[in-house]
């Protein structure tokens, strides 16, 4: 099966600034990537580029077949996207945002209705339903965001730090979300967490400085560590990939 | 393959807009600006109408002292409206998620517009009991005041769409709001009749005149009077395409700053 999101070569400078430097990517349907890299690596504005919000300096995104810069607006009927930070109107209670998600994306009458109940009961918003967003705890907040991102279900998710800011239980609730919705879809979810990729990332893709730097399973990842290294194996390979530290690659301890 | 494509219809451009305008418009009902801008402008409106205007003292059936006094109204109360339309949206992050959504950006940039103007337009057409004191009182002229308050909408569209077009260029309101503002006044400035006179003392006459003619003021005080121009009515009309287009350019500039 042909990949739902093809990237290739992209490019993106702020002025003096390279901030992506030619990011090939291939996402096929089944496959949760889990992207990673220290902050300012350029994983939100490869994400960005990706859903159409940047335009690339170089390079082209396709999305289920269809070129983004030649149909802008087919190609973001594609994919789900949850922006960093989950943003959504504050005067808006999380039932009247769906609904607006809803029409935006097309449907109408008792069809709209009928997917914003789906996507409310898909990550349980009932309790809130009714509640200004601005009101919302930072979990709900970002609830709001991965039942925006699934109304309409896609075939693609891109999720940008969806678990950032919320405690364990929510953490393990989202995951599990995640996990339950890769099956058929391709899914890219970018993260600090490294135990959150082993958890439900079938795939990982490490960036450093704008290049990728990994590209492989999380458990060829951890098998990088040093054998000397019997804890937060992630974590040390991530640290040998995106610094060079010298003495992570040796296997001691900093 | 498209299997996420499947059994979702694709909106049409108007539909988008519609959208896109529903969602905007209902915005200034969830907060207290609605209340606020209708009651401030139509306190103002009659304020200046029938205490500074001399409605009563000029003994005249018509409604000129009320529609002299909205260019200056609008100065200030227009980049109120217009101040949140992009600069809100930039500030709460909401401008990555609807620039994701499957909208063009001239889509966003017209519904807004559209529910900003609509808006205004409501709070005109609030000023109705004007209409009906002046005609009790007297005979006036219904076509001329017809055409005023089409020129009073035409105005503010302008004025809409200039604090539009400046509001995509900040994430700060109230610098949304001064640029807005003043903008708005040197619109109306070169038209004022100091600013001509001024001119006239030295300017050569077509200078003048051409200066006169790109002023907002100038073609509302001509439709004020009840006459209609086609060329007063496409200057406004250009000068709404001219910034909602330039518009379209600032949010693709300034998006992501």
């Amino acid at each position: 099966m042909a990949s739902r999101i093809v990237a290739k070569k992209l490019e993106k400078r702020f002025g003096h600034i390279h901030a992506v430097r030619g990011i090939d990517l291939e996402v096929p349907a089944g496959q949760v990537l889990g992207f990673l890299g220290p902050n300012g690596a350029g994983k939100s504005t490869t994400m960005r580029m990706i859903t159409g919000f940047l335009e690339p300096t170089a390079g082209t995104v396709e999305l289920e077949g269809i070129d983004l810069a030649d149909d802008p607006i087919a190609a973001k009927r594609t994919f789900g996207y949850l922006p960093e930070g989950a943003p959504a109107y504050p005067d808006m209670t999380v039932e009247e945002f769906l609904g607006f998600i809803a029409h935006a994306r097309g449907f109408r009458g008792a069809d709209a209705k009928a997917r914003v109940e789906r996507s409310i009961g898909r990550v349980n918003l009932q309790g809130v339903r009714k509640q200004a967003f601005e009101t919302l705890s930072k979990g709900y907040k970002r609830r709001t965001g991965l039942a925006q991102a699934l109304l309409h279900d896609p075939g693609i998710l891109i999720l940008d730090e969806p678990t950032d800011g919320l405690d364990p239980n929510q953490k393990f609730e989202v995951r599990e979300l995640i996990k339950e919705l890769g099956g058929d879809r391709a899914v890219v979810l970018s993260t600090h967490i490294l135990e959150e990729v082993e958890a439900v990332c079938t795939r990982a893709v490490v960036i450093n400085r704008g290049q990728i730097v990994f590209d492989g399973t999380p458990a060829e990842m951890e098998s990088r560590a040093p054998r000397e290294v019997t804890r937060n194996r992630m974590d040390h390979v991530f640290r040998m990939i995106t610094t060079g530290d010298v003495a992570a690659q040796k296997g001691g301890r900093r | 393959m498209s299997g996420a494509d499947s059994g979702i219809p694709a909106l049409t451009s108007a539909q988008r807009v519609a959208v896109v305008f529903r969602r905007e418009f209902r915005s200034y009902f969830q907060t207290p600006l609605a209340a606020v801008f209708l009651v401030i402008f139509l306190f103002l409106a009659g304020l200046f109408t029938f205490n500074i205007g001399g409605f009563y003292e000029r003994n005249q059936a018509d409604l000129r002292p009320f529609f002299q006094f909205h260019p200056w109204l609008y100065v200030f109360l227009v980049p109120a409206v217009s101040m949140r339309l992009w600069a809100e949206e930039r500030r709460t992050g909401t401008i990555e998620l609807i620039m994701t959504l499957p909208f063009g950006a001239a889509d966003l940039v017209i519904g807004k517009y559209l529910a900003a103007w609509a808006f205004t337009t409501v709070a005109l057409a609030l000023t109705f009991p004007v209409w009906i004191t002046v005609s009790w009182l007297g005979n006036p002229d219904h076509g001329t005041i017809v055409v005023a308050y089409l020129a009073s909408a035409l105005l503010a569209g302008a004025f809409l769409a200039v604090g539009s077009c400046l509001s995509a260029l900040t994430k700060n309101q109230v610098i949304a709001f001064v640029l807005c503002a003043v903008a708005c006044f040197v619109l109306l400035l070169a038209g004022f009749p100091a600013v001509i006179d001024f001119l006239r003392g030295w300017a050569p006459g077509g200078v003048v005149e051409g200066l006169a003619s790109t002023s907002a003021l100038t073609h509302y005080e001509s439709m004020m009077r009840g006459v209609v121009d086609l060329r007063d009515i496409l200057y406004f009309v250009l000068v709404i395409a001219a910034f909602l287009a330039i518009n379209v350019f600032a949010i693709d500039w300034k998006k992501s700053d």
